[in-house]
């Protein structure tokens, strides 16, 4: 039998003891238990309750619920398949994780138009604020409270909210556009930054300060983004991030697409992760299948991750030190990343967004003599990775200017959302590899590198280290690397192995239903969460039937990083400024989607 | 053959024409050795080594869009980058390359040198201002300060050689080394004055004027073709009077080491001025390649607590030991 089903079996058969815990203290009633794919407790509750609630499982409910990961909401008025949920137009979903627990928790907000408001939690976690602005975005939700609940994504005078069902996915189904003079006016007036709106001063006593835009062109910006920053002299005494430059509505493409030709959307999320990015999604819809592939696609995708990992801290690597000051060690990185993608390129035909995994295996079989090359890389690259280390992390000027630096606790890190690297430099060692193992992880054997600081030079630190521990794990990936086929016989395996389908027209039948159509599924919701190069990445896919998702939400760890930018750099000069932006390793693609 | 006589036409010809091509060349060296230094090939397209690249990228500046921002001061956003070749060049004037070599015998050359460095600075300051741009001005106010506080000190560093070789002039100064180059003597004083140097030329990772990861490129944000070719040509020359200058003051200048004095003298002077100053010039590209950009506190604090003292106990202490031996 599947891992899927028997988790929703057990999911049902028992009641989990936080789910057990709510219902003692705020009473049954209170609450409605839905059941999903992946087994997450998943709670409906109402909004008077929802701060009462998420409160008492941030404080008081042992283990506690340290994090909120995500805040999300589905526009529920054309979903068919609602299975006993209660009536709702727009639910607003929250999620929690538990890293001292290791459990997670989902609660739901049931809203009835035209009254779509709940209460902010700003106050419990600071990291719901861009949460909350981004569902007011996309679906026009209000959270009552929020000090500025101003569009993220979409520009300031966007009329719509692009994820509801009735706003057009695309171009075409729209009024031609036109920019005339008029509008480019008034576009223009719309992106001044006017500091009174995020409540901030123009002048003190004492001096009068400078209002400098960072980016969207900035060498040191990495990629679109805009840092209005107030300057006191060169000191930043306060950021106001403005994203939202490249957002290209992922998640309302997942609507249109099915389950398969959806797949190359995710590789460019975070488009330095590559088929890392693809991983989520595929054991996600996999998970809904029901599909549990074959040891050599475990194995084969978590060597790609892997490889994806180094590729996407080399750059972070390279650029962190050209942004210090330090030109060559780009290079260098370079170099290596060159040859990483070079075996990438022999085994998936693509470099940066191969597309290569698919929904029960892979595209295709590893090539010949895949190990001399692999052989290659694992021996050459702990070598390079020591010379890294003299040159840059060793180096007293780069000492001086990340030590101390920039600097968070793992308290910090649970207010501001922050996960990945970011969250280990603070001294919590918590990776989702080994902790709640994924795709075969749990057959691996490496470490989980921490710091202690939590300042810019230690989440360098702990990448550089990350690099090596991926090292070590594609090692073993190629020296135990287990035969069998690249794809699961399963019949939702898309596209199937091409030689069953030869054997009878049943066969064939499904080989065309979903290579043509795509592979349809029972309804459910399911999300799935892996260690991405930069964080926490999640995938909450909601099936209605269909041949794609009804709703697709991709936690971006990026996103929720750049959120603290403003927590880190507060005071520091304009030169320290540019390493914490550096160390928050953050990628444009996977801030806006 | 030639008799050489400083400030003679054919002498002037030879050394504007020798520093001019020289810096112009420093850009493809630059570009090449760093291209070594980090692992790549740097340009090799155009022509023998990628020689004529020099040429290519010349052209390219001069037909590009002169564009002058209509939010800018126009005069001064013109006048700014006129400034900073033409006083480097000044100061390339009274460096002795050779016995007999050279534009001008000033006995006050090295302070010529020094009043010409601070004009220098009026080129970053006044270019970085004119362009009405929040960066720019950042820039030009890190060049501002980073001058007047590395300026200090580059001053009282070469004292000792003032007080050891008892003149400005800097022909005397290498005279003055026939039997000893300063640079042992004047141990600190040369430490202190290749670090004063660098960050008077602008050059990596003293480049805090133009420090691109924070602030695009500082005071010549604005500036765009030939305005901002006048920049580069300036950094480069400063770069070739500063590699030029360390040698006449701490390694004898055109005296050969050892002896190894070959043929006419004003060849053999001109071989090891040479070389001394191709040996300083790949330093600074060296340099570059491998050291990391200080923050702009800690470049100033480095100044003035750690320069600053080090270059005044080293004038306290060459003055004593002149004044005891002096009896």
């Amino acid at each position: 039998m599947s891992t899927a089903s028997t988790s929703l079996q057990q999911s049902m058969a028992e009641t989990p003891a936080v789910i057990a815990e709510l219902y003692l203290k705020f009473g049954e009633s209170a609450f409605v238990r839905q059941h999903t794919a992946e087994g997450m407790p998943t709670l409906w509750l109402g909004r008077e309750k929802l701060l009462e609630v998420l409160k008492f499982l941030r404080d008081d409910y042992r283990p506690r619920y340290e994090m909120l990961l995500d805040v999300t909401a589905i526009d529920e008025r054309l979903r068919v398949h609602r299975g006993g949920q209660p009536e709702s137009d727009f639910t607003v979903v929250y999620q929690l994780i538990s890293y001292s627990g290791n459990c997670d928790i989902r609660l739901k907000v049931a809203l009835k138009e035209p009254d779509l408001k709940v209460p902010t939690i700003i106050s419990l976690w600071p990291a719901a604020n861009w949460h909350e602005r981004e569902c007011w975005d996309m679906f026009g939700v209000v959270f009552d409270g929020h000090p500025n609940l101003s569009r993220i994504y979409t520009p300031p005078t966007w009329v719509g909210h692009p994820l509801r069902k009735d706003h057009p996915a695309r171009a075409t189904e729209m009024e031609p556009y036109r920019l005339d003079d008029d509008i480019v006016d008034t576009e223009q007036e719309a992106m001044k930054f006017k500091p009174e709106e995020w409540g901030l001063e123009r002048k003190s006593d004492t001096s009068e300060f400078m209002f400098l835009n960072f980016g969207p062109n900035h060498p040191a910006a990495h990629g679109v983004i805009r840092f209005a920053l107030q300057l006191d002299g060169e000191y930043v005494l306060d950021v106001v991030p403005d994203v939202g430059y490249h957002h290209r509505g992922a998640e309302k493409m997942g609507e249109r697409q099915t389950w398969h030709t959806y797949i190359p959307y995710t590789d460019r999320i975070d488009y330095l992760g590559g088929v890392m990015n693809n991983l989520p999604y595929v054991m996600a819809v996999e998970k809904m299948a029901g599909i549990e592939v074959p040891e050599r696609v475990k194995v084969i995708r978590v060597m790609l991750a892997e490889f994806f990992r180094i590729c996407s801290h080399l750059l972070f690597f390279g650029t962190w030190a050209v942004d210090l000051g330090q030109l060559s060690p780009l290079f260098y990185a370079f170099v290596d990343r060159e040859k990483a993608f070079n075996i990438i390129e022999s085994i998936t035909g693509g470099r940066m967004h191969p597309s290569w995994f698919r929904i029960g295996g892979v595209a295709q079989d590893l090539p010949n003599g895949w190990e001399v090359r692999v052989r290659e890389f694992v021996d050459m690259f702990p070598k390079k990775l020591l010379e890294y280390n003299k040159m840059v992390m060793a180096n007293t000027v780069i000492k001086q200017r990340t030590i101390g630096v920039g600097k968070m606790n793992t308290q910090d890190a649970y207010d501001w959302g922050m996960t990945g690297p970011a969250l280990r430099a603070t001294g919590l060692e918590w990776d989702y590899r080994k902790n709640r193992p994924y795709s075969g992880y749990e057959n691996f054997e490496f470490e989980v590198p921490i710091a202690v600081n939590g300042d810019c030079y230690d989440r360098a630190a702990v990448r550089v280290e990350e690099m090596r521990q991926s090292c070590e794990i594609i090692r073993q990936c190629l020296e135990n690397m287990p035969s069998g086929p690249y794809k699961s016989d399963h019949h939702l395996t898309t596209p199937p192995l091409k030689e069953d389908s030869k054997q009878d027209i049943e066969t064939l039948i499904n080989h065309f239903l979903s290579v043509s159509w795509g592979p349809v599924m029972e309804p459910s919701e399911v999300s799935m969460a892996i260690e991405a190069t930069k964080g926490i990445n999640s995938y909450y896919l909601i099936n209605d039937g269909g041949s794609g998702s009804y709703r697709t939400r991709i936690r971006t760890p990026s996103f929720i990083h750049i959120q603290a930018i403003p927590f880190l750099s507060r005071g520091l000069m304009l030169a320290d400024f540019t390493a914490v932006v550096a160390t928050t390793d953050f990628v444009m693609a996977d801030v806006d989607k | 053959m030639f008799s050489f006589e400083v400030g003679s036409l054919l002498n002037i010809a030879f050394v504007l024409g020798a520093g001019l091509v020289v810096s112009i060349m420093m850009i493809w060296v630059e570009r090449r050795f760093l291209g070594f230094f980090s692992d790549r090939l740097g340009p090799n397209r155009v022509g023998p080594f990628g020689l004529f690249q020099v040429i290519a990228d010349a052209v390219k500046m001069l037909t590009k869009e002169d564009w002058i921002p209509p939010f800018s001061d126009k005069f001064t956003f013109v006048v700014a980058p006129m400034i900073l070749p033409i006083v480097m060049l000044l100061s390339l004037a009274v460096i002795p390359f050779g016995p007999g070599v050279g534009v001008m015998d000033l006995n006050i050359g090295l302070l010529w040198i020094f009043a010409m460095a601070g004009l220098a600075s009026y080129s970053t300051m006044l270019g970085g201002l004119a362009s009405n741009n929040k960066f720019a001005l950042l820039g030009s106010l890190r060049g501002a300060g980073q001058m007047i506080s590395y300026e200090v000190f580059m001053g009282i560093s070469i004292l000792g050689i003032v007080i050891l070789s008892d003149s400005f002039s800097l022909r005397e100064i290498v005279e003055a080394q026939r039997d000893g180059w300063f640079v042992i003597p004047q141990f600190f004083g040369f430490i202190v004055f290749m670090v004063a140097g660098m960050a008077e030329s602008h050059r990596w990772p003293f480049d805090l004027p133009e420090g691109e990861a924070e602030i695009i490129s500082g005071y010549n944000t604005e500036y765009s073709g030939m305005k901002f070719g006048l920049f580069m040509i300036g950094e480069y020359i400063g770069m070739v009077v500063m590699s030029a200058l360390i040698p006449v003051l701490f390694f004898g200048g055109w005296l050969a080491p050892f002896g190894l004095e070959f043929g006419n003298e004003i060849f053999s002077g001109l071989f090891w001025m040479g070389a001394k100053t191709t040996f300083f010039l790949l330093f600074f590209v060296l340099v570059r390649a491998a050291l990391v950009r200080p923050r702009y506190d800690q470049l100033m604090s480095y100044g003035w607590l750690v320069m600053l003292p080090l270059s005044l106990v080293n004038l306290l202490i060459t003055g004593a030991v002149v004044l005891y031996q002096a009896g």
